[in-house]
């Protein structure tokens, strides 16, 4: 399973029934400097297009939104000592969270890697 | 070299290297820098002399505090340049422009000073005998009087302190509205644009907020809102003139659609200076609205506050209000306290006495030394200070909007794109020209917004420069001189401040040097 893109620019990896989910380094650059975090807590139920995390850069706070529905397994604890990593490395050690997910056909409809990119492109 | 006054800038022999140069003292001529207070103190000293206290019996009964309190011993002379020397660093209103987008950092009349220093107003005490406060409650019936004419609403609630206060006020009364007619509604819409207040006052509330995208043209979408209506929304809030500094030309269409399914409407009255006299919020069919006196009727804020931020509401919702309030009653005015009898459905109180008396003073002394004519011309001088602005620099920066503004210009930061140079940078640019910078990044759905907002109270002369001022930096920032504006500010007391560093890590509590050094003593002697 490849790597899926979101327009609020999310991006999801589904492998078996558990995505994992972060932001994009397109979102990462437009944010600015992360400093703070907020992850969901684990077992909680997720609707995908509910907010699933909260980034504050120095310019703004900004909701992430679960790209799928399911429950919320394990977070990336480490973000809340070094928030960086969303600016370091957006798309590995940047996770947000990982979610058991109820319907992986919700991810079918995002948009591959390609896809993204020509979407971005057009956002420039 | 000259400056435009065509006085000297700097000393002969120091061109070019003045902003390397260093002081012995750190001092910059007249601009003295100041080690924190705590650093300052010397055991011993005093800055008054009293006499010994007698012999003191304790009742404390062994709870009296043993160890010194930890706090500066400093002489009268050493606070008051302290804090005058950190007085000179700042900015403010009285000393230069100051276009922060959406604040309304207008002039504050010295007129207002004036009347709330006279001391049948300035002396009084909130616990004093209703009797013998007849001329302040006077004053605040007669404030709600002015702000209740100027909105077309029926009713006012005087305490909330501010404007995000005022918000929590109007979406509390909507909360108990929909509670007495046994309503559980959950969901209130917001639009993109909306200052960030919003979303959290209906989040503290309890609802859920859904945002409503915006259309191209920078208005709330109304197909996107016809598309969220239903039965489990509680009301919708929106910002009129927005947050895009446009007129949202639907709100009555808005209006009516959100009443029709049983909803309120809550107006942020953040930008009423653009359309105070103009145009009243009544008549647009709004159930709620607070009234930033500190921005639209000039009370002081930004640093020399209190804010206040009295909400009108509509017959619906006035049942609602929080207490206290004025009324008349058989022996004259009265204040209503309590959350019974004619306030049986009062949501309760949510302030300590009657709210921001003073500045209840200096915001009636502004109207009625403006009269209805001058308030209704601020409104008019406040829009074309901003087209002016918009005008005078739309052929070097891309308006996201097109048209007419209203009391506030907003531009995105594409033609930056290629210089190397932010929005950011141009700010900080803007603070070695000697203004104020403009809002950055806000409203969010502008990419590397600028808010600027003049208000009424500049002169051309004033608009002229920081045009001037604005037209030059964008000069450098396309001729390629992107390094000139990493290093901005070059003239501020502090250079480009680590604004990441103090949001990561930032230090809150100043310790002791000595403190640390016996910590380190605690340690070392633990070790060994």
């Amino acid at each position: 399973m490849s790597i899926k893109f979101t327009e609020d620019h999310e991006w999801v990896l589904l492998e078996g029934d558990v995505a994992t989910i972060g932001v994009s380094n397109y979102a990462q650059e437009q944010l600015g400097d992360v400093v703070y975090v907020e992850v969901p807590q684990v077992g909680s139920d997720v609707a995908k297009g509910d907010e699933l995390a909260v980034v504050e850069s120095v310019k703004a706070a900004s909701e992430v939104y679960s790209p799928v529905s399911g429950e919320v397994i394990e977070v990336n604890g480490d973000l809340e000592e070094t928030p960086t990593l969303v600016n370091e490395d957006p798309l590995d050690g940047g996770w947000f969270a990982k979610i058991k997910v109820t319907d992986a056909s919700e991810i079918d409809e995002l948009m591959d890697e390609a896809a993204y990119k020509t979407f971005v492109e057009g956002l420039e | 070299m000259l400056n435009r006054q065509g006085r000297s800038t700097q000393a002969v022999g120091t061109e070019d290297t003045e902003m390397d140069m260093e002081t012995f003292t750190g001092n910059k001529g007249l601009n003295h820098e100041t080690p924190l207070i705590f650093e300052q103190g010397l055991p011993g000293r005093v800055g008054v002399d009293m006499a010994e206290p007698k012999e003191v019996k304790s009742r404390l009964g062994g709870l009296e505090r043993k160890d010194p309190i930890g706090l500066p011993d400093l002489s009268e002379p050493q606070v008051l340049r302290h804090f005058v020397r950190l007085s000179r660093q700042n900015y403010s209103i009285d000393s230069g422009f100051y276009p922060l987008g959406s604040c309304t950092m207008k002039h504050n009349p010295r007129i207002n000073e004036k009347v709330a220093r006279l001391a049948g107003l300035g002396d009084l005490h909130p616990l004093q005998p209703v009797s013998t406060v007849q001329g302040a409650l006077e004053l605040i019936d007669s404030l709600a009087h002015w702000l209740k004419t100027i909105t077309g609403m029926p009713a006012v609630a005087m305490s909330p302190a501010a404007g995000a206060h005022g918000e929590l006020c109007g979406v509390m009364a909507i909360r108990a509205a929909h509670e007495a007619n046994g309503q559980a509604r959950t969901r209130i819409l917001v639009p993109e644009s909306a200052h960030g207040t919003n979303p959290a006052t209906a989040a503290l509330c309890g609802y859920k907020v859904d945002a409503v995208p915006a259309r191209e043209d920078g208005r709330m979408d109304l197909e996107a809102f016809a598309t969220k209506l239903g039965p489990d929304l509680a009301g919708v809030m929106l910002t009129n003139p927005n947050t895009c500094g446009l007129f949202e030309t639907d709100v009555k269409k808005i209006a009516d659609m959100v009443h029709e399914i049983g909803g309120y409407f809550y107006c942020d009255g953040a930008n009423l200076n653009a359309i105070l006299g103009r145009v009243r919020p009544g008549d647009l069919g709004v159930d709620a609205m607070h009234i930033n006196l500190h921005k639209t009727f000039s009370t002081p804020h930004g640093g020399g506050g209190p804010g206040s931020g009295p909400v009108v509401l509509s017959e619906a919702l006035a049942p609602f209000a929080p207490v206290p309030f004025v009324t008349h009653g058989a022996k004259g005015f009265d204040l209503i306290e309590h959350a019974r009898g004619e306030a049986a459905a009062s949501f309760g109180r949510m302030k300590t006495y009657h709210g921001q008396m003073g500045m209840f003073i200096r915001a009636l002394a502004y109207m009625q030394s403006h009269g209805a004519d001058g308030l209704r011309q601020i409104a008019e001088d406040a829009v074309l200070n901003a087209n002016y602005i918009r005008v005078g620099l739309n052929d070097l920066l891309h308006s996201p909007f097109k048209g007419v503004c209203m009391h506030e210009a907003l531009f995105d930061d594409s033609s930056l794109k290629g210089t190397g140079v932010t929005t950011l940078d141009l700010a900080k640019a803007l603070i070695d020209e000697g203004f104020h910078p403009m809002t950055m990044y806000f409203p969010l759905v502008v990419h590397g917004a600028m808010l600027i907002e003049p208000t009424e109270s500049e002169s051309r002369q004033t608009l002229d420069e920081f045009i001037g001022a604005m037209r030059h930096l964008l000069g450098k920032a396309k001729a390629g001189e992107a390094d000139y504006f990493l290093g901005a500010p070059h003239f501020a007391p502090r250079r480009r401040l680590d604004e990441t560093g103090a949001a990561r890590n930032p230090i809150l509590r100043w310790t002791s040097p000595a403190a640390g050094q016996l910590a380190d003593d605690v340690t070392l002697s633990a070790a060994s």
